[in-house]
């Protein structure tokens, strides 16, 4: 069976990759692109390790399929900072220490940046829904929150104490 | 390696033709939150998938003389922005926005929802009660049949082999019309329905029911339309002689499994308890709802 072709943009960058069909979306990141941000955890859309950004919406990547991505936007972890200026995001993630294992983080850190892109102004208990598809097994989630809301506050102009 | 094939035509004839030429088992994909974890558990070895995203007018929604017509393969989140549909059909929005978190809501669609034939999907209760049809195209040419056709039991539809749901049209909606869809889960967030229940009314000016549907997930090998609990609404006030008569009605339609997530009598107990409860917030918001829009 030939494999697929596919011609996508990956972090702004025109990206072409071979794919089986049924090879996902974070199989070819990771296996076929060399990106290992992205992080499998259940492989099932539970655990949100590896969401991604596709076409202006969070996905997990383990439910796409890679062929899925010809002609896609896609941001993965690897795209949320700006050369080496962190995004408000990780930053504040790093600030709250909102990280303990760290293997959630990348997908927590794109999920939380999709849902400041579509909310700038979210409250707690929105935060806490948008993000309840990405599991945390260390930290509790509450730093995690705290981060968000900082991060958010400040790409809003706004400096909390 | 398998030889599993790959084809995203751009028309229905393309799609349907595929379909019905395929050698083995051939999958439909629209958001594949489904598809995608059953052929990674091996449940489902498929030797083609049709990806129908890039048929036009399968995503998207669109008004066409009072009704809302949403493209199959629309993704929940697209729906759940759309001020029209929460509006008139907030049971409807809030059933699919229950389905998994934010990541799957970027990709789940009805149509998945509706095709998995899971007894416990929460959108398809709210299509049974909104009165939903599904238009299905396939070698024969197109269908239109009201979604509670579709399913047939656990896992399985009445599509044939070359079939696929190109839409799903809701229909006109009057004023004081409304619906609402609750689930019982254990918790709040991420869970499988234990019972749910959609219910979609029509109301007079005083507030008398004049049409009803009512539908039960989760208990029974499909989701199912409940007659006896619509009647018990048609043709009164929101009282309690009405509650009770609906949770009877709900309650003796309920034929439930023993499982993980409850029991046969649980399940009974709790079908009428929603049913009291979506009916109640149904009834408010038809109140509110005029002229296309919810007040």
């Amino acid at each position: 069976m030939a494999k697929n072709y596919v011609t996508t943009t990956i972090n702004g960058e025109q990206t072409e990759f071979l794919c089986e069909t049924q090879q996902t979306l974070l199989d070819v990141l990771r296996d076929v692109i060399g990106l290992t941000g992205s992080k499998e955890g259940c492989a099932s859309g539970d655990c949100g390790a590896c969401s991604v950004i596709m076409n202006g919406r969070l996905v997990c990547s383990c439910l796409v399929l890679g062929v899925e991505a010809e002609g896609a936007t896609i941001t993965t972890i690897e795209g949320i900072a700006q050369g080496d200026k962190l995004h408000p995001v990780q930053q504040k993630f790093l600030e709250h220490a909102a990280l303990q294992c760290g293997f959630c983080t990348p997908g927590l850190i794109v999920a939380s940046k999709a849902l400041l892109d579509e909310n700038p102004n979210p409250t707690e208990t929105e935060a806490r829904y948008w993000l309840a598809g990405n599991l945390c097994r260390c930290t509790g989630y509450d730093k995690i929150i705290r981060a968000v809301m900082d991060a958010a506050a400040e790409l809003r102009g706004e400096s909390v104490g | 390696m398998s030889g599993l094939s790959y084809a995203a035509p751009t028309s229905v004839d393309e799609a349907v033709k595929l379909l019905a030429g395929a050698s083995g088992l051939a999958k439909v994909l629209s958001g594949g939150t489904d598809l995608l974890v059953q052929m990674r558990s091996g449940r489902v070895k498929p030797d083609l998938i049709v990806d129908t995203k890039k048929i036009p007018g399968l995503i998207g929604i669109r008004e066409e003389n009072g009704s809302y017509v949403i493209g199959a393969a629309t993704p929940g989140a697209m729906v759940e922005a759309h001020a029209g549909m929460k509006a008139a059909w907030p049971g409807v929005v809030e059933a699919l926005d229950l389905i998994g978190s934010t990541q799957i809501q970027g990709r789940c669609t009805l149509a998945g929802n509706l095709c998995n034939a899971s007894p416990a999907a929460d959108s398809v209760p709210a299509l049974f009660a909104a009165g939903a049809t599904a238009v299905i195209v396939g070698g024969k040419g197109r269908r239109e049949v009201p979604v509670e056709q579709v399913p047939v039991g656990p896992g399985r539809t009445s599509l044939g082999k070359d079939e696929f749901i190109l839409e799903f049209r809701l229909p006109p909606r009057p004023a004081r019309s409304s619906d609402a869809y609750l689930r019982f889960i254990p918790r709040t967030e991420m869970d499988i329905a234990v019972v749910g229940c959609g219910i979609s009314v029509t109301l007079d000016d005083k507030g008398v029911c004049t049409t009803a549907r009512v539908a039960l997930g989760a208990v029974a090998p499909t989701v199912v339309l409940v007659p006896d609990a619509a009647q018990a609404l048609v043709g009164h006030k929101l009282d309690a002689d009405t509650l009770a008569k609906l949770d009877a009605a709900a309650q003796a339609a309920a034929k439930p499994i023993n499982d993980k997530r409850g029991t046969i009598e649980y399940r009974v107990k709790v079908a009428g308890v929603l049913a009291r409860r979506v009916a109640a917030i149904a009834f408010d918001r038809a109140q509110g709802f005029v002229n296309g829009k919810a007040h």
